[in-house]
């Protein structure tokens, strides 16, 4: 491809939002928004609905005019041009298929609009990369959901664009396609190197696919990395709750010695590595994934120098084959979830007094002046 | 195969209901059927027949008419009445197109733009039409009149004098000619073709037109490839709404023309009310009108491609 074409496509590289802004009347949809995604990203923007991060892809688009900030495709400003002028594609929610054209003439739409004569061979290639070539001839209203999504991919990634926006591409689609799909989109991304920017408000759908997660809330980044840095030592309260399933446990700083932070939480003292606690005194909320923690029957031993909470009893226990899911109330009234894989070990008992532990370094701690409950009501919302 | 209507009841998975239950069942579609049937033999088939076969009658109104196959009765008609014809069909065309490229716009723009004054803005389409139609076009009478604002605009700007030099005014009038009727035509079918072409744009996913700026298109190419396409069933609903009534329509040429802009209609209603011995040849022309409206129609139908559309 030439070094500038009729798009302005330059020599390609990262995209780039600077300060973007967007407010409908006095509702800030995206907050001052500084973000880079590398070329050949995949990158995922993942939020409950109505955390901006649609209307952040309507304005990399073009379709949305931002209030205020710049957006760059490498060094080009692109901020004022019009939608047909970016080279820039969209795989919309809906999928957007012009009813009226077959399954070929939707896919060579763009080709032809940008006056290229003989699309024949590139339409063909297209479709069969989406594994499609056999239903050309067929109008879209004749296809399933999935082959649909698949056009609409096909019909936007055989212009090559610089970045492709995907808006909840498979959220109409049923559990199973949207497995496939995911694994499907995944090979497509690495197969024609595009960067793909991925909007959705499925979490596992987020971190199946995209190398680099920005997790949005309010219009704003609250944190952003690859799935397992965000899953594994996330940043705020939201992103550990939106992102999986979360223990917080309200507690107190202790104090620091070298790299380990002492925590007083219901009495008992829990230590956690330096570098997983973003606050070094005060207030802290101590988190731990459900499957990291582990159950042990009350007065036993346990492994030396593990986090370890007395005085629980096991008021709920639910065996989903893999794994037993457990929920533990403390002393305090507060209830923790416990994961156990079905490694063969006997199931506690509801009303059996337990020990919960875990190992220290699987803790993570964050700012205690946040809303304990940020993102938990979001995340079943949108599961559902 | 041989299918057995006595599957032994024992087995049968599906409790059948019971014989008459089943026969009345079969026997609702036609029931539901029968007045709109009814209805158009004896107010649509009856009359046409009637029509054909009072085109082939002799006679006057004193003596009586008889059935003689007389098809001179068309030739008749043809020959005296080409001119009305022409009138009525480039009348009607003219109509038909001004009405589409007036109406498009609108239909379009309250599809689009209406937002939340969608329906009301489409009640202003239709609410002139509780006035009579007889009232609306002798309104116009007043508009086009001589010292009526219009005529004294386009006089100022010299536009009359080059449409009357193309046969479309006469003189510095511009009532009592062919551009009045047509006026006149444009003014009252307007709405029908609005509804249609708004009923089928209004459906238009708006994403769609996202689709289409996302691929490339600037707003007149998202028309031309995904609107238009789109939006050919209102398009031919609409030409085909106005059309066919416009080529029949006399009252246009009646109140807005002058004794050279006769229509079909016109001298239909001269030959039935009129003139004694008129029957036979108002009936034979207005047969050729209908089969002639028929024949454009399916023409059109077939080039509009309509099965191609959604």
């Amino acid at each position: 491809m030439s070094s500038n074409d009729v798009l302005g496509r330059g020599t390609g590289g990262d995209l780039r939002l600077a300060g973007l802004t967007k407010r409908f009347g006095s509702f800030t949809a995206v907050d001052h928004l500084d973000l880079t995604i590398p070329q050949g990203s995949f990158f995922a923007l993942l939020g409950a609905s109505g955390c901006g991060k649609t209307t952040t892809l309507r304005m990399v688009s073009g379709l949305e005019a931002p209030s205020e900030g710049r957006i760059f495709l490498g060094d080009d400003d692109v901020t004022e041009r019009k939608p047909h002028r970016r080279p820039v594609n969209t795989v919309f929610q809906n999928y957007a298929l012009f009813p009226h054209l077959d399954v070929y003439e939707n896919v060579a739409f763009g080709l032809r609009r940008r006056g290229i004569k003989d699309v024949k061979q590139q339409v063909a290639d297209m479709l069969d990369l989406v594994e499609l070539g056999h239903l050309a001839r067929r109008r879209p209203s004749q296809l399933s959901g999935g082959q649909q999504q698949r056009i609409a991919l096909a019909r936007a990634l055989i212009n090559q664009p610089q970045v492709l926006l995907l808006d909840e591409p498979l959220g109409a689609l049923d559990l199973k396609l949207r497995r496939q799909m995911q694994i499907e989109l995944k090979r497509i991304q690495t197969e024609v190197g595009l960067t793909f920017v991925h909007v959705t408000h499925d979490q596992e759908e987020a971190m199946t696919m995209a190398d680099t997660i920005a997790v949005m809330n309010s219009g704003r980044i609250e944190q952003m990395g690859s799935p397992a840095d965000l899953y594994e030592n996330p940043g705020t309260t939201f992103v550990a709750n939106f992102l999986g399933q979360s223990n917080l446990i309200p507690g107190t700083v202790e104090g620091v010695r070298g790299d380990v932070v002492t925590v007083t939480a219901h009495g008992q003292r829990l230590t956690l590595p330096a570098d997983r606690c973003r606050t070094d005194t005060g207030a802290v909320i101590l988190g731990v994934r459900p499957e990291k923690v582990r159950l042990a029957p009350a007065g036993s031993a346990l492994p030396p120098g593990v986090n370890a909470l007395a005085g629980g009893v096991v008021s709920d226990a639910s065996f989903i084959g893999v794994s037993t899911q457990y929920l533990v109330r403390l002393p305090s009234g507060e209830e923790l979830a416990v994961f156990e894989q079905n490694t063969g070990c006997e199931i506690q008992r509801p009303g059996t007094e337990v020990v919960v532990h875990w190992d220290p370094s699987q803790s993570f701690g964050l700012d205690g002046s946040q809303d304990i409950e940020a993102g938990a009501d979001l995340d079943e919302e949108s599961a559902a | 195969m041989s299918v057995s209507l006595q599957a032994p009841p024992a087995k049968s998975p599906v409790p059948q209901p019971p014989p008459a239950a089943r026969r009345a069942g079969l026997l609702t579609p036609w029931i539901l059927l029968l007045p709109g049937l009814l209805w158009l033999v004896v107010f649509f088939l009856v009359p046409i027949l009637t029509s054909v076969g009072a085109s082939v009658q002799t006679g006057n109104a004193d003596q009586g008419y008889r059935l003689t196959w007389d098809w001179g009765n068309y030739g008749h008609g043809l020959s005296d009445y080409l001119p009305q014809y022409g009138h009525s069909l480039l009348y009607s065309v003219l109509c038909t197109v001004f009405c589409l490229l007036l109406g498009y716009p609108v239909a379009y723009c309250i599809a689009f733009r209406g937002g939340r004054f969608k329906s009301l803005l489409m009640a202003l389409v239709v609410v002139p039409s509780f006035t009579s139609f007889l009232i609306r076009t002798i309104a116009w009478k007043t508009i086009l009149s001589d010292n009526g604002p219009i005529v004294s605009v386009l006089n100022d700007l010299h536009v009359l004098n080059a449409t009357t030099a193309m046969g479309w005014t006469v003189g510095n009038h511009v009532l009592a000619s062919p551009a009045a009727v047509v006026f006149g035509m444009v003014y009252n079918f307007l709405p029908f073709m609005i509804l249609p072409l708004y009923t089928s744009l209004e459906k238009i996913d708006p994403r769609l037109h996202e689709a289409g700026s996302d691929l490339y298109c600037d707003t007149f190419a998202t028309w031309r490839r995904v609107t238009l396409p789109l939006s050919m069933p209102g398009v031919v609903g609409g030409t085909l709404l106005t059309f066919i009534p416009a080529v029949g329509d006399y009252i246009n040429a009646q109140l807005l023309g002058n004794p050279n802009t006769g229509v079909v209609g016109q001298k239909i209603e001269d030959l039935f009310l009129r003139q004694t011995d008129g029957y036979p040849v108002g009936s034979a022309i207005s047969v050729v009108l209908m089969a002639g409206t028929l024949i454009l129609v399916l023409l059109y139908i077939r080039k509009a491609g309509t099965e191609d559309l959604i």
